[in-house]
């Protein structure tokens, strides 16, 4: 097991294209790092890289302590398990998972045990007879697996793994791939667009954006202390209602105009970030996280400064909760970061982002509680958790926070 | 509608199948299959069968040791030119054969480009063996290689990527992966340029001459004998129809069974419930 160290590590294209552009990241011995962004951003480039598949343009990186920049594929001592599994269609699923235990030509029985240790762990024992068109998309992910974990080696890299399972399945090996790297303390680096595997999965999560890395942290840390509005936006599901606000200093503390409303800040908001001080009477990009945002009506003390008012779109009742889409009569915050993640989502949902920009209206989600009694068509009241707010500069898209880190990483 | 237009597709391959079949039906029907045999023990005949197999084999073994590295590389790889190299190696197709016999004789022959040189050597190409030999890889191996070409390019990549991660190098990918995935095209293709070279005439005659026993193939004894007597003539063309049929079912069935290997379940599998 060894570290992975990415030093100001570039890739272009003999077409030009630049998909990594000076990465730098250090994954720890054991870690489970996953790198996260919206498609194209360059995320199999740099798999492929530490696989050895795709030559390095700049900079170096180290398997645990080995540059491996010329070192040939086969002698980096990783596994890679791919999007499409690349099971080999002509063999059965034993000789797949011993595929590299044979290549080092190991003791028949050496290479029994452990094809059969593997097939024990990942349920795969009646199938190893069986040659992979003859399994479930689920079960050749597991072969997929198992081939990688005989190998016994120093880190694994997963390319979206799970993005051919449907959604059921999906949850249930993510649950199993977690477990399972936990009980190897493997290090891996594991790909994926879906910013809930990131979530769930990540001992830290790496995000990237056009090739660069925006931010790695733990989880928790992302989601509550986005560096930029783009990692505000593409982590968390819902994602963060992003609209654009002006600062004003009301009754001597300051507030975030919304159209014609107002939100007053509040000293904890201040605290949490002085820099915002500075960004009085300008225009910042104001994120409302869903889950910070309830029916005022089931809000015993909600003042009228920490309220917005909206139009009902649509609700969606989940049982164990109340998904409200409600239409605000303020602008949405259109940077490119946000087109961005929009066009990340389809076509149709940046084209509405244009659209709402132009009548000066933001459809926001709040997760409301089950009980609450809204309807759609009405116009009701919503209580905001003002301490929870996220600021962004509308230029750099940066995080404003305190002063010192303020807008730069 | 469809009446009318299933008759005509039925009539269209009745047609193309009568005719296609009726000249191999009339040179069995005038040759009896005494014959057949007989004509074995004809020394020409068996001199011209020995001379065609002989150098359509080495001449198939050069085209499978050389056409399958080739076709590798312009089926795996993307590269600038690699287009025109594809048309380049199918060019022999389009060409008459009595062209690439006299781009033969051109290039190796006395006067040829490289006559000098290979005269040097002390090296004597046209009217020998070898130049048979030249003459079938020329006009043959365009058969194999391009459908080489497609079926390692049909060979998913991360398949040749996961190999490469697994700890083979390229050559053992090569091999363990690359090669029994395409096995089934190369089979084909292999085949068709065998069964091509053994009917080898133009480039032959123009550029090997037609000795008896030396660069006389079987296409070219039928084309002396049938001077001498029609009926012999029709008898090594029988001979030709049968060893070429036996090729090709041989080929054949060495490809479907390589894919039925692949396709069905190992006979140890369990049934499909889990
Ligand atoms: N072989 C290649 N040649 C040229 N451009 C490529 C190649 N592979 C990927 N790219 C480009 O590099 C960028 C990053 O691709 P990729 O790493 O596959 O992104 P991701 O895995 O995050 O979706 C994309 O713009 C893609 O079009
Ligand atoms: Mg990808």
């Amino acid at each position: 097991m060894a570290a992975v160290t990415f030093s100001d590590v570039s890739k272009t294209f003999p077409d030009g294209t630049t998909a990594v552009s000076d990465l730098d990241l250090e994954t720890e011995d054991g870690e489970f790092m996953v790198f996260v962004g919206p498609s194209g951003c360059g995320k199999t480039t740099a798999l492929r890289m530490v696989a050895g598949l795709e030559e390095i343009s700049g900079g170096e990186i180290r398997i645990g302590d080995r540059v491996v920049n010329e070192v040939s594929p086969k002698d980096r001592d990783v596994a890679m398990v791919f999007q499409t599994y690349a099971l080999y269609p002509h063999l059965t699923v034993y000789d797949n998972i011993a595929f590299s235990l044979k290549l080092r030509k190991e003791k028949k029985e050496h290479i029994d045990k452990r094809v059969r240790e593997a097939a024990r762990t990942l349920g795969l024992e009646p199938f190893l007879d069986r040659k992979p068109r003859a399994l479930s998309g689920g079960q050749r992910q597991r072969v997929a697996m198992g081939r990688a974990i005989v190998r016994e080696p120093q880190a694994f890299l997963m390319d979206e793994p799970l993005s051919n399972l449907d959604a059921k399945l999906r949850v249930q090996m993510r649950a199993e791939i977690s477990r399972l790297q936990r009980t190897l303390g493997v290090t891996t680096i594991y790909v994926t667009h879906d910013q809930v595997e990131a979530m769930t999965m990540g001992d830290r999560v790496a995000v990237m954006r056009k090739g660069e890395l925006q931010q790695v942290a733990p989880p928790q840390e992302l989601y509550d202390h986005p560096l930029n509005l783009f990692v505000g936006g593409f982590i968390g599901s819902p994602a963060m209602n992003l609209l654009e606000a002006t600062l004003e200093r009301s009754n001597g503390g300051l507030s975030a105009a919304l159209g014609d409303q107002r939100l007053s800040l509040g000293e904890e908001a201040l605290a949490a970030r002085p820099a915002l001080k500075r960004y009085e009477g300008q225009k910042v990009v104001l994120g409302l996280r869903p889950e910070h945002l309830e029916d005022a009506a089931l809000v015993t003390d909600a003042p009228a400064d920490k309220r917005l008012q909206g139009e009902i779109e649509l609700t969606e009742a989940l049982g164990s909760e109340l998904m409200v889409h409600l239409k605000v009569a303020a602008p949405p915050a259109v940077t490119e970061e946000v087109k961005e993640l929009a066009a990340d989502i389809g076509a149709d949902v940046a084209a509405e982002l244009e659209e709402a920009k132009g009548e000066q209206q933001t459809t926001v989600v709040g997760r409301f509680s089950a009980e609450s009694n809204v309807k759609e068509g009405e116009t009701t009241e919503v209580a905001v958790d003002t301490r929870a707010l996220h600021f962004f500069d509308v230029e750099s898209g940066l995080g404003i926070y305190d002063e010192t880190k303020g807008a730069t990483r | 509608m469809r009446r009318p237009f299933d008759t005509m597709l039925a009539l269209a391959a009745a047609i193309a199948f009568a005719f296609l079949l009726l000249p191999i039906v009339a040179l069995f029907l005038r040759v009896a299959p005494n014959d057949l045999i007989g004509g074995l023990g004809s020394e020409e005949v068996r001199d011209a069968l020995l001379v065609s197999l002989k150098t359509s084999a080495i001449a198939h073994v050069i085209v499978l040791l050389v056409g399958t590295p080739v076709a590798y590389l312009l089926g795996t790889r993307s590269f600038r030119g690699r287009g025109l190299l594809i048309t380049l190696i199918e060019l022999p197709l389009v060409l008459p054969p009595a062209v690439a016999g006299i781009g033969l004789l051109a290039a190796f022959g006395r006067r040829g480009l490289l006559g000098d040189e290979l005269e040097a050597l002390g090296v004597r190409i046209p009217f020998t063996q070898t130049a048979v030999v030249l003459a079938i890889v020329f006009v043959a191996s365009p058969f194999y290689v391009r459908q080489a070409i497609a079926a390692f390019a049909s060979v998913d990549r991360t398949l040749l990527d996961a190999s490469r991660t697994l700890g083979s190098g390229p050559a053992r990918t090569f091999r363990r992966v690359a090669l029994p995935l395409a096995a089934g095209g190369l089979a084909a293709g292999s085949s068709l340029a065998f069964a091509r070279g053994l009917g080898e005439f133009g480039a032959t005659i123009l550029f090997a001459g037609s000795f008896p026993g030396v660069t006389r193939t079987a296409p070219l004894a039928i084309y002396a004998e049938l001077d001498r007597s029609f009926d012999s003539a029709l008898a090594l063309g029988a001979l030709l129809v049968v060893v070429s049929v036996v090729v090709l079912v041989a080929v054949k069935a060495l490809t479907s069974w390589t894919l039925f290997g692949w396709t069905s379940p190992s006979p140890s599998a369990p049934s499909t419930s889990s």
